[in-house]
């Protein structure tokens, strides 16, 4: 177990070090004590690594991640994960504006919940909220799945792509082109292997709707320009 | 006896002119607002309407091809450990893979790498055909995020965050489903044919703050070793490039309305923001106010042309400039030996800027595998590297006419201007007079 306190060490030198582990020559277990609300976080990490951060931290903690297996033992400020390729981030409180936004892979688990526009952008990612989310999640969600416990808030899925949103509780309203769509056995497949990804057991996946892409606005028609 | 009223001359409204009527009509009949490639097309004040003073007693001129008149800038000295140096005060502005086909992105970067210059990514990724061809190549970080990765970042030489650009200060951008083809699809993660919006706004980031932050999240992903540009679209350029200061860019890029898009609303490229020559001066004023002129490079865009119109914008304050339309005119774009094929697309050569179809018969705006075909990556390249190589002479030309050993020793006193609107805008005297309007009020005369 390598120890970097943040009260001591500049930020500079955690993300140097973190950028020094490649794969196979690893340092495996790392943990950063005193955070306090630091920006950025273990970003770019491109290594199998386990991380643990032992408070809360500011904008954009494990921006552009890859491979590390990253927990936050407290909330996570803006822009949590963003861009993320691989790997697993865990929050184990809430999460700020634009979690996961962007990211192209791995798995973003958001013990709390999570504030608007989570999984804005996303490209790939998969997101596990177990509370709450805020307006506008899933704008223009390209691919992914965002998964939900609780509920959502205004506008969920505003001109998404082809991602996939599943929300156990009551979503305020649709966005622009976001629909309800039926949840058939391999749809309840997917949720399940998500659910246990995250690790959350002893979730039906039938008390989940699935929502995702009306594909109508795919291509400009002016007709469909009030729904802007 | 019946009075009859002499015939008078069929005349058409000013106001209601073709064009005018031929836009009601089109609008009319597609039920969409036009969509078009390229820049502002109207007349504004420019660096036409500027002129150098050249030597006279009171300076002496150096001998044009015996005394040197160097060129480099080396751009990103704020705070990058590796900043970029380039031979040639002139780059390749931000054009994306999916807009341009992958020989014109590998062209633009042969050209650029011979010209000892650096060429920009755009709003679709990096391509290995542009990253081995490019010497020094600037990574735009877009709204889109389209193709966005920490491997590309790091093979970057410098990073751009594009705040908005000259074309469309406000708006995202948008590739027509015709454009999007199986590799473009891949890139951005998205359907293949349908239309892709890139949005207006980053989607982790609002303000001057947040961006700060961002420009942080940037420089540890990558070391610290990349120059970090933020790029602007010419509307507020003393507070923008201000903000993009406090945020701590390295480099100000400053994009006028007469720079290009490769698809966007007529509307927005025509009536929303700027002329470049606005610009400058103000963005000059900020980086000097704060005491950061040549600390914090400024590279100017929109409507450069030649050397003339780069020497004006160092003139004027600017290190570098950034070319774009002229970039891929000298690859071939609108060229009249194709004129027949232009008529086709019912257009004509120097007027096509239906980029978004697809169709371009020079082979440059396409994704369509037999268009491409037309353009040669080498051939192109080195029509390129020719011309940026004759604006570098031609500023030489001017700057040694200035008395200036150095192209970045050019300033507004070696300037006047043509008109009050352009004397106001770049801030130097109406040409015979010592008249800056707004500066020196009418006393001068």
């Amino acid at each position: 177990m390598r120890t970097i306190d943040l009260a001591t060490t500049p930020l500079r030198e955690l993300n140097e070090a973190l950028h020094r582990q490649k794969d196979g020559a690893n340092e495996d277990n790392w943990e950063v004590l005193n955070p306090r609300g630091s920006h950025a976080v273990a970003v770019g990490v491109d290594a199998p690594i386990n991380l643990d951060v032992k408070g809360s931290v500011g904008y954009y903690c494990g921006g552009m991640n890859k491979k590390a297996t990253i927990t936050v033992h407290g909330s996570a400020g803006p822009g949590v994960a963003e861009n993320m390729m691989s790997g697993k981030v865990t929050i184990k409180g809430d999460a700020s504006q634009y979690a996961g936004a962007t990211g192209r892979g791995g798995l973003l688990v958001i013990e709390g919940n999570a504030s608007s526009r989570c999984g804005i952008s996303m490209k790939g990612i998969d997101i596990v909220v177990k509370g709450n989310i805020g307006h506008m999640s899933a704008f223009m969600a390209q691919s992914g799945h965002l998964v939900v416990l609780g509920d959502a808030g205004d506008a969920l899925g505003d001109s998404i792509y082809e991602a996939k949103l599943f929300v156990r509780g009551k979503v305020k309203s649709l966005g622009a082109d976001c629909i309800e769509k039926e949840m058939r056995p391999e749809h309840h497949e997917e949720l399940a292997k998500l659910l246990e990804s995250a690790g959350f057991k002893d979730v039906k996946t039938n008390e989940f709707k699935r929502y995702g892409s009306a594909r109508k606005l795919y291509n400009f028609n002016i007709d469909n320009a009030d729904a802007y | 006896m019946s009075y009859h009223n002499p015939p008078t001359t069929p005349r058409k409204s000013w106001t209601f002119d073709d064009y005018t009527l031929s836009e009601i009509r089109r609008a009319a009949q597609t039920g969409i607002y036009d969509i078009r490639g390229g820049g502002a097309k109207r007349r504004v004040p420019h660096f036409d309407d500027l002129l150098f003073l050249g030597a006279s007693i009171s300076r002496y001129p150096l001998e044009g091809y015996r005394e040197k008149c160097s060129t480099s800038v080396t751009l990103g000295t704020r705070f990058a450990k590796k900043p970029i140096e380039l031979k040639i005060p002139i780059t390749i502005a931000g054009m994306s893979f999916g807009a341009l086909s992958a020989a014109a992105k590998e062209a633009l970067g042969r050209g650029a790498s011979i010209a000892g210059t650096s060429t920009t990514t755009g709003d679709g990724g990096m391509t290995p055909e542009e990253r081995g061809q490019s010497k020094t190549l600037v990574y735009q970080y877009l709204p889109s995020r389209y193709g966005m990765n920490p491997d590309d970042l790091r093979k970057a030489d410098a990073i751009e965050v594009v705040v908005g650009q000259g074309a469309k200060p406000g708006g995202g951008g948008m590739l027509l489903g015709q454009k999007i083809s199986d590799r473009v699809a891949e890139m951005r993660n998205l359907p293949k044919g349908i239309d892709q919006r890139s949005a207006c706004r980053h989607p982790d980031w609002t303000g001057p703050d947040d961006l700060e932050i961002k420009i942080l999240e940037l420089r540890e992903i990558t070391e610290w070793e990349k120059p970090i540009y933020v790029k602007v679209g010419g509307t507020r350029p003393y507070y923008d490039t201000a903000l993009a200061v406090k945020a701590g860019a390295d480099v100000v890029v400053l994009d006028g309305m007469q720079g290009g898009t490769a698809a966007t609303q007529e509307v927005f490229i025509e009536h929303v923001g700027l002329p470049t020559l606005a610009c400058i001066r103000p963005a000059v004023q900020a980086l000097q106010d704060l005491g950061m002129h040549r600390k914090v490079q400024l590279i100017v865009s929109g409507g450069i042309r030649s050397g003339a119109d780069c020497a004006k914008a160092l003139a004027l304050g600017a290190d570098a400039v950034s070319i774009g339309i002229a970039a891929l005119a000298a690859l071939g774009d609108n060229d009249p030996s194709l004129e027949k094929e232009y008529n086709k697309l019912n257009t004509t050569a120097g007027s096509y800027d239906d980029w978004h179809e697809g169709k371009d018969p020079a082979g440059i705006t396409t994704q369509d595998p037999g268009l491409q075909k037309r353009l040669d990556p080498v051939k192109a390249g080195r029509r390129l590297a020719n011309y940026l190589k004759v604006m570098t002479l031609e500023i030489q030309t001017v700057a040694r006419a200035a008395g200036h050993n150095n192209i970045h020793n050019l300033e507004p006193e070696d300037l006047c201007a043509l008109t009050l609107e352009a004397a106001a805008m770049a801030r130097v005297p109406l040409a015979g007079t010592s008249w800056i309007p707004g500066i020196t009020g009418t006393g001068g005369l």
